[in-house]
């Protein structure tokens, strides 16, 4: 116990000595909760859109100002024919083009179809597709409008028509940062445990103070656990300062489940990182390998998890790795305790899993320490 | 007892392709300062890295303090003091931090064992405050001396201690080593450099992973098996050539400002070896006899 004691001693006053280091752990979860759930923002906005209008009627008039009017779109500019319209799609200047035929006002006030053509750049397949459904709903919308207005009212009555009425539930505005920011929580303290944790590590074994720790009666257990708990504090306050300072202050997220359920998560899941990272440790010799090796599976880790595209969409074989994937049930929990207000026996299986995980990374870990020696 | 046994050591890298360590034996007494004298890659630092419990020998066993270095390796981390030739304390941690951690980590305080390092100590103690990666590479040494003494080890090993420093620092530094031994800490030193092999009790020539001589300085330079010359001019690149070419020259080799010449048959040509030399137009060459040191007995012993 008094060895611990002496080599946690040792621990922080490094890392608070190190400036760098701490700097990046206070620096850190506010710049990334900051930036990251304002930026990637799946809700597309400011689609460039090219209007090619050569009817110059009431109705097409109507029909672009009522795009422009759903905050969607950008004019980019009216062209006189396709190819212009096409020519600027090619030089990225738009995304969308919506060609509008001459006699569209006509035809339409004549009871005969009108015709609207839209080409879409799809080298943004997401934006293209996004773009074209909007545009396809408020044409729709226009439609309907041209239909009441034109047909006579008995008419109208008889004509059947679904209204849809949408509630969202645990999300009630579809607010972008609801979504993201626990998400990003949990990248946070994956990095911590998994890419500094390593590279603390790495670092004894790279400047040979390991060798000289080897030959004291220090304990190989008593060596990992004072690794272990600093990064296990650090990620707590990291986790800490998130929930409470950003999440709560900027963004005004506040957990609808219990805060306990979600600490003792958090200390589960964290130990289990930290598995990775000293897996990690175990079999690179320098920082540069460790930075490596961490950031190939943090990237799997993280592309895997959920956290930007959903899982239940990925193919029956990427599903598998995300089930093998820690950072997929943390984030899963985190959802669901802070968004659903989700209780225990919710996530009894996530707590199964993670602790699953806890020590099979860790046994994996300390198993390999031994041949190594 | 011996404090330090080796018997048959052998240890391989590269899956039995490097041979660094070749069947050596050899013994260290308590209280002695042992010298392992030899160039780099002689797998001197294999050696001490398999006493200090580093690194598993592939065959032979090895005793310290009369523990085994396998089976009892708790009881000998406990007991010996290591400091390895790369300087591996933590250089963000102060000169005292780093101290005291180790004292800490044998259960131990600096108060505690002061008494054994109050000579060495009091001259780092001024940059007590100062980071350890900051600090000369003279200073370094005492400071990993110092941690390496902190618990009072009953052996020292020290890989390579001098390499790296300046010549008064070395000189130094083999004064405090001689100061430890009267302490009564058996100590086993490495160092590529033959002139400090005069400095230790008894030594150990290593070459290639195998012993090719041991004993006190003296004997194995008495068991210099010729006579050796020491040869000057005023043109010492041609003498060394022409040298070379007489017939009965056994070994001719450049030694600071002298060649250092043996002969084939034990006997003393050195007239001959004269007479020769002038018919190369050589008319100022200084001959004497000397006494071999360890260098000219090292590099007999590799042939």
């Amino acid at each position: 116990m008094k060895t611990l004691f002496f080599l946690l001693q040792k621990e922080f006053t490094q890392i608070f000595r190190d400036t760098v280091i701490l700097r990046m752990i206070m620096a850190v979860p506010v710049v990334q909760l900051l930036i990251l759930p304002l930026a990637a923002d799946y809700e597309i906005k400011n689609i460039n859109i090219t209007v090619i209008d050569h009817d110059h009627s009431f109705f097409s008039r109507d029909l672009t100002s009522r795009i422009m009017a759903s905050g969607y779109f950008r004019l980019s500019g009216f062209g006189q024919s396709f190819n212009e319209g096409f020519a600027q799609m090619e030089t990225d200047k738009t995304d969308l083009v919506l060609e509008i035929p001459p006699s569209f006002e006509k035809d339409l006030v004549n009871g005969e179809k009108g015709k609207l053509f839209i080409a879409v750049n799809a080298i943004n397949g997401t934006k293209a597709n996004i773009g074209a459904v909007y545009l396809n709903r408020i044409i729709a919308q226009f439609n309907q409008n041209i239909r009441a207005e034109m047909a006579p009212a008995p008419k109208m009555a008889a004509l059947p028509t679904i209204e849809i009425t949408n509630l969202n539930w645990f999300n009630k505005y579809l607010d972008y940062p609801h979504f993201m920011v626990p998400g990003i929580l949990v990248l946070l303290v994956t990095m911590v445990g998994a890419l500094m944790c390593s590279l603390n590590i790495v670092k004894e074994k790279e400047i040979g103070t390991i060798e000289q720790i080897n030959v004291t009666p220090i304990r190989k257990h008593h060596f990992i656990l004072g690794k272990l708990i600093p990064f296990w504090v650090i990620g707590m306050f990291v986790f800490s300062v998130g929930l409470f300072l950003i999440a709560r202050l900027v963004y005004g997220i506040v957990p609808q489940g219990s805060i306990l359920l979600l600490y003792g998560f958090l200390s589960i899941y964290l130990v289990a990182v930290m598995g990775v990272g000293l897996i990690i440790s175990t079999y690179a010799n320098t920082q540069q390998q460790a930075m490596s090796l961490a950031f190939f599976f943090l990237m799997i880790f993280i592309l895997m998890s959920g956290l930007f595209t959903p899982i239940d969409s990925m193919p029956e074989w990427a599903k598998w790795i995300a089930r093998f994937n820690p950072v997929t049930w943390f984030i899963e929990v985190m959802r669901m305790i802070v968004l659903k207000g989700s209780g225990f026996h919710h996530i009894r299986l996530h707590f199964l899993v993670i602790t699953g995980f806890a020590i099979f990374f860790n046994a994996w870990a300390i198993l390999n320490y031994k041949k190594t020696s | 007892m011996a404090d330090v046994i080796l018997q048959n050591i052998t240890k391989t890298y590269n899956k039995g392709e490097t041979r660094a360590v070749n069947d050596v034996s050899f013994a260290v007494e308590k209280g002695e300062l042992f010298g392992l004298i030899g160039p780099d890659g002689a797998g001197k630092t294999s050696i001490f890295r398999i006493l200090s419990t580093l690194l598993l020998a592939d065959s032979g066993t090895a005793k310290v303090n009369g523990f085994d270095v396998v089976k009892d390796y708790r009881s000998i981390r406990n007991q010996v003091g290591y400091m390895p030739g790369k300087f591996s304390l933590y250089q963000d941690l102060t000169v005292e931090e780093n101290l005291s951690f180790f004292a800490t980590v044998f259960n131990s305080t600096i108060e505690e064992n002061y008494g054994l390092i109050k000579d060495i100590y009091v001259q780092i103690e001024p940059f007590k405050t100062r980071r350890a990666g900051k600090l000369s590479g003279g200073m370094k040494q005492k400071l990993a001396l110092c941690c390496a003494l902190i618990h009072r080890p009953t052996v020292l090993f020290l890989d390579e201690p001098t390499t790296g420093v300046d010549a008064v620092s070395r000189k130094e530094f083999w004064e405090m080593l001689k100061r430890l031994k009267e302490q009564g800490i058996t100590i086993l030193v490495s160092t590529p450099y033959m002139d400090e092999a005069t400095l230790c009790e008894r030594i150990a020539l290593i070459q290639n992973g195998s012993v090719i001589s041991i004993g006190t300085p003296e004997n194995i330079i008495s068991h210099f098996p010729k006579k050796l010359l020491s040869a000057k001019s005023g043109q010492m690149s041609r003498l060394l050539t022409h040298i070379r070419q007489f017939p009965e020259t056994a070994s001719c080799f450049s030694f600071g400002d002298a060649h250092h010449v043996t002969f084939s048959e034990n006997k003393n040509q050195m007239n001959e070896l004269l007479v020769f030399l002038k018919t190369k137009n050589h008319h100022d060459v200084e001959i004497k006899e000397i006494t071999p040191t360890i260098e000219d007995c090292f590099i007999d012993l590799m042939k």
